[in-house]
């Protein structure tokens, strides 16, 4: 599949390093350091100028290709980017933009502005932000099947209560797989007597349910998310407490500014909007902001940010979330006590990915910094999985892969040794990075 | 503060409203030559309104309105309105008995009609002594006060219809105007015709009843007279007795009616469009339906208690009958939205339930309906207001917008409202005041409930008040200083304050 990425930034970057492998990949930008870095960086082919210029992307062979990713930090360029393409070329264009204004005029009417997919930075941070508040404990939770089959990502600490135990004596929950176990920098797929360390982190796959369960077991104490503080008036905060408030969350949210501070009241009237210095410690004491059960730091910079989620842990929040802009600096935050650090980019690289992965992976989450994926398929005849006992067909597949669970005709089913896969059935595979791709194949 | 007006331009298209005030005397016209009465007077009044209207439209015959114009215009068309519409009392008054051949008693009685106050000075309400002419003239004055008369001009006249925005905005009640349709001349016929067709329906069950045999007083002539002042909120009737000269069928199927015309109109279009939730979920509706439930099942309570004793009219028996639900329902119906008519006689009340129909008073209709008072969306916004002062008392950085149906209500509109309820109350207060010492200074004592009604009464354009001033009572003795603050009153109740003052203030600054 021929590709062409406009935009080499973060996003864009990180897209075409998943790419590179097994796709021919153009990449536009305007700024020729960036250019020059791409040349000896990855195995694409590089192009300087702009990416919304006809020109351009004559030049890059748009006419050709399959797909085009528009990924600036500019909304405007990349739904122009998209829009031109579509003049001289039947390519699939995708573009990122921030501004939810766009998303909801394209999510009106599908395919508008030239673009025939959307993906929203903004958005989808919240919604990665949402979903580690709606399971305790998680760090990284992604759904598959239309929301069916939940897969999360466990740190297991010293006071866990599963720490020392086998998997076997763990996984007391009937709709609930181990997938995979990442200590240090290895992923074990575990059997049913690796034993479960302080420091490793654990994926789980299977229901709704019994992943929320699992989890609430894991941290004790933290049942039912009331009351979260979001710090900062950013788009991000604002589309997360917007979506707290859908679900029943009824956040508070501190912004410095009086103009946002109203345009953001006005907007969530189910939200307590304080105007204040979010690190203004005789406000934050004065409105108990030790009792929240989160605190999300969603100002415009990262040290703030850092600065934000680590006052109100000091404070007493039970977890805190940061939103961290330059993605080098999340292990950092997690290291020095923010509880999960959330980059955007990465949420949005994700999103790409999982689209121009081969054509019927649906759903990818990318476990751990690329070491790992978590893919969802849909099996046909051809699959090896294709009517035998799981039993036997994991033969032919590579070591590392797990089936998590599986989804037929809309109801979860659990995999065990003598399950027999259909076609049609939904299966969420784990598989390591290496063998992704291989894994793909035999599917 | 500069305030430029240009006066011209607003008394050159008073002069156009006039002569269209004019045709409308063609209607008691009409009914002199039906009842075959003196025809001389409408006659008359007609060729002087006509002749003024072209004189004044000289002054400036192609105006340009801005802004301040439009004030001025708003302000000086309902007060010439009320002047031009002594001429028909003084004409016909001339040589009689009548207390309306005295200037002032006639310019209270036009102003109480086009304002649709209700309050009366006529010494003596009946058929005997006026003419039928007259009695519809003073009906129709409060029909065209209703909707408003600049609304009515905006929707017929062209010319009118070009300002019409910042028109409509300081003439229709209620803190801001929603514009129902592109185009303002359009929205102003919509308002009209669902008002036309309201009263049309009303005169139509009234005179069916009549007609089946249910209310033998409610001939033709009574039946359009009460349209005339139903929808309105007005309150006049050509019948001493009011409502309560008519059977209680009529008495039922008043009470619809006098709850619709409490209701904003706009509401009314939607429903047309066969948008209903708009209006069930209209915050405003609610809270007016709701106010009137509460209160009705209130009285109902007082009254079974028996708060009204057997009295010369409506007198209420107590205990639980049909009687007692019916007056209740009535008097709530017709004072909270500050109609003004009554089936009972309730200044002879017990002083509790008087003092309970005080505080109904005090409530108004809705925005965008034919009602005065505060209005009930004010009052919403205050309530919500003081909740929200209360609130951030305890949490003061937080950032809490007022909303009312799901929307936010901007914080001058807040400001606007919260500014205009405080003004409100300070002129009702001072004006009681000043209404007590007046009289006292013509030798009559008037009790605490006659003088703060008197003054609530106009203010809020609702017609009776207790003691003298009760529904069957009338204002005559009062000295003419008082009767001119009471025409002031009113004048400034109907305009809701603003652009009444705003003439003032710019007429002393001396442009």
């Amino acid at each position: 599949m021929r590709v062409v990425i406009v935009g080499a930034g973060e996003v864009g970057s990180s897209v075409a390093a998943s790419l590179a492998d097994d796709h021919e990949v153009v990449v536009i930008d305007i700024d020729s350091d960036r250019v020059d870095a791409l040349t000896y960086s990855l195995d694409v082919l590089p192009i300087e100028g702009d990416g919304a210029s006809l020109e351009t992307l004559q030049e890059a062979g748009v006419e050709d290709a399959d797909m085009v990713i528009a990924c600036t930090d500019n909304d405007e360029t990349n739904i122009v980017t998209c829009g031109t393409v579509q003049t001289i070329s039947d390519a699939f264009t995708l573009a990122r933009v921030r501004n939810t204004t766009y998303l909801d005029t394209w999510e009106r009417s599908e395919g508008a502005l030239g673009v025939d997919l959307m993906v929203g930075t903004n958005l989808m941070a919240a919604r990665s932000i949402a979903r580690v508040i709606g399971l305790p404990g998680a760090e990284d939770v992604d759904r598959f099947a239309n929301g069916l089959v939940r897969m999360a990502e466990f740190r297991i600490t010293e006071d866990s209560p599963v720490t020392g135990m086998s998997v076997a004596e763990a996984d007391t929950y009937d709709s609930l797989t181990f997938a995979a176990i990442i200590r240090e920098d290895d992923v074990i797929i575990p059997s049913g007597d690796t034993c479960l360390l302080d420091g490793d982190d654990l994926v789980v796959i299977g229901s709704l349910e019994s992943v929320s369960e699992f989890a609430r077991s894991l941290t004790p104490g933290v049942d039912d998310i009331s009351d979260v503080l979001i710090v900062g008036g950013s788009e991000i905060a604002f589309e997360t407490a917007d979506i707290l408030c859908d679900e029943g969350i009824m956040p508070r949210l501190v912004e410095p500014d009086a103009d946002r501070a109203r345009r953001l009241a006005e907007a969530l009237p189910d939200a307590t909007v304080f105007e204040n210095d979010p690190t203004d410690q005789e406000f934050l004491k004065r409105e108990h902001i030790g009792e929240v059960d989160v605190a999300i730091a969603a100002l415009e910079s990262d040290e703030k940010n850092l600065l934000s989620a680590l006052l109100a842990k000091r404070l007493g929040a039970d977890r805190s979330i940061a939103v961290v802009e330059d993605g080098d600096y999340s292990d950092l935050f997690e290291a020095v006590g923010v509880d999960v650090a959330i980059n955007p980019r990465e949420a949005i690289a994700e999103e790409i990915t999982r689209f121009t992965r081969e054509r019927h992976a649906e759903n990818v989450a990318l476990i751990e910094h690329d070491r790992a994926e978590v893919l969802e398929v849909e099996v046909d005849e051809e699959s090896v999985l294709f009517g035998r006992p799981i039993r036997e067909s994991v033969k032919e597949l590579p070591d590392g892969v797990v089936i998590g669970a599986i989804s037929r005709a809309g109801s979860l089913v659990i995999p065990r040794g003598d399950t027999v896969i259909e076609s049609g059935d939904h299966v969420v595979v784990f598989a390591a990075q290496e063998i992704v791709e291989e894994t793909m194949k035999a599917i | 503060m500069s305030w430029r007006v240009d006066w011209q331009a607003s008394v050159g298209l008073l002069g156009t409203g006039l002569k269209y005030l004019a045709v409308t005397m063609f209607v008691p016209l009409f009914v002199a030559v039906v009842y075959m009465e003196d025809i001389w007077v409408f006659a008359l009044s007609i060729v002087f309104v006509t002749a003024l209207g072209f004189a004044l439209e000289r002054v400036d015959p192609d105006p340009d309105v801005g802004a301040r114009e439009a004030l001025v215009f708003v302000s000086l068309a309902w007060f010439t309105a009320a002047l031009v519409g002594t001429i028909p009392y003084l004409l016909a008054g001339f040589g009689t008995s009548s207390t309306l051949v005295d200037p002032v008693n006639a310019l209270f009685e036009s102003m109480s009609g086009f304002t649709t106050t209700g309050a009366t000075v006529m010494g003596q309400i009946s058929l005997e002594q006026h003419s039928h002419a007259l009695l519809i003239w003073r009906q129709l004055t409060q029909w065209l006060g209703g909707m408003g008369i600049i609304v009515l001009m905006i929707a017929i006249l062209p010319e009118v219809a070009v300002n019409g925005a910042q028109l409509m905005a300081s003439e229709a009640p209620g803190p801001e105007l929603q514009k129902l349709t592109p185009k303002i001349a359009e929205t102003a016929r919509v308002l009209w015709l669902i008002y036309f067709g309201f009263t049309i329906a009303y005169i139509v069950v009234m005179y069916g009843l009549h007609l089946a045999g249910f209310a033998p007083n409610m001939n033709l002539y009574n039946a359009v007279a009460h349209g005339f002042t139903t929808l309105p909120t007005g309150g006049f009737s050509p019948q001493a007795e009011s409502i309560a000269y008519f059977s209680a069928a009529v008495q039922w199927a008043a009470i619809p009616f006098l709850v619709v015309a409490g209701v904003n109109f706009a509401l009314f279009w939607h429903v047309l469009k066969g948008e209903f939730d708009v209006m069930l979920e209209n915050a405003e509706f609610r809270a007016y339906t709701g106010a009137i439930a509460v209160t009705t099942a209130v009285l109902s309570l007082l009254l079974v208690r028996g708060a009204a004793p057997p009295l010369d009219i409506g007198g209420v028996t107590g205990g639980v009958t049909e009687n007692t639900f019916r007056q209740a329902a009535f008097q709530i119906a017709s004072l909270l939205n500050s109609t003004g008519y009554a089936t009972s006689d309730f200044a002879q009340w017990d002083t509790h339930a008087q003092v309970f129909l005080l505080f109904v008073m005090f409530i108004g209709g809705s925005a965008g309906s034919t009602g005065g008072g505060v209005k009930v969306v004010r009052w919403l916004v205050v309530f919500k207001t003081i909740r929200r002062e209360l609130y951030t008392t305890a949490h003061p950085d937080v950032v809490k917008p007022v909303r009312l149906s799901g929307s936010v209500v901007d914080e001058d509109a807040v400001r606007g409202i919260a500014a205009f309820t405080l003004l409100y109350i300070l002129l009702f207060g001072f004006s009681a005041v000043f209404i007590s010492l007046d009289t006292a200074r013509i030798g009559i004592e008037l009790s605490t409930l006659e003088a703060v009604s008197a003054s609530l009464a106009t203010i809020g354009n609702i017609g009776p008040g207790f003691g003298r001033l009760g529904p069957f009572g009338n204002y005559l003795f009062f000295s003419d200083a008082s009767k001119l603050l009471m025409v002031f009153l009113m004048w400034v109740g109907r305009l809701e304050i603003v652009p009444v003052l705003a003439v003032f203030i710019s007429a002393l600054d001396g442009d």
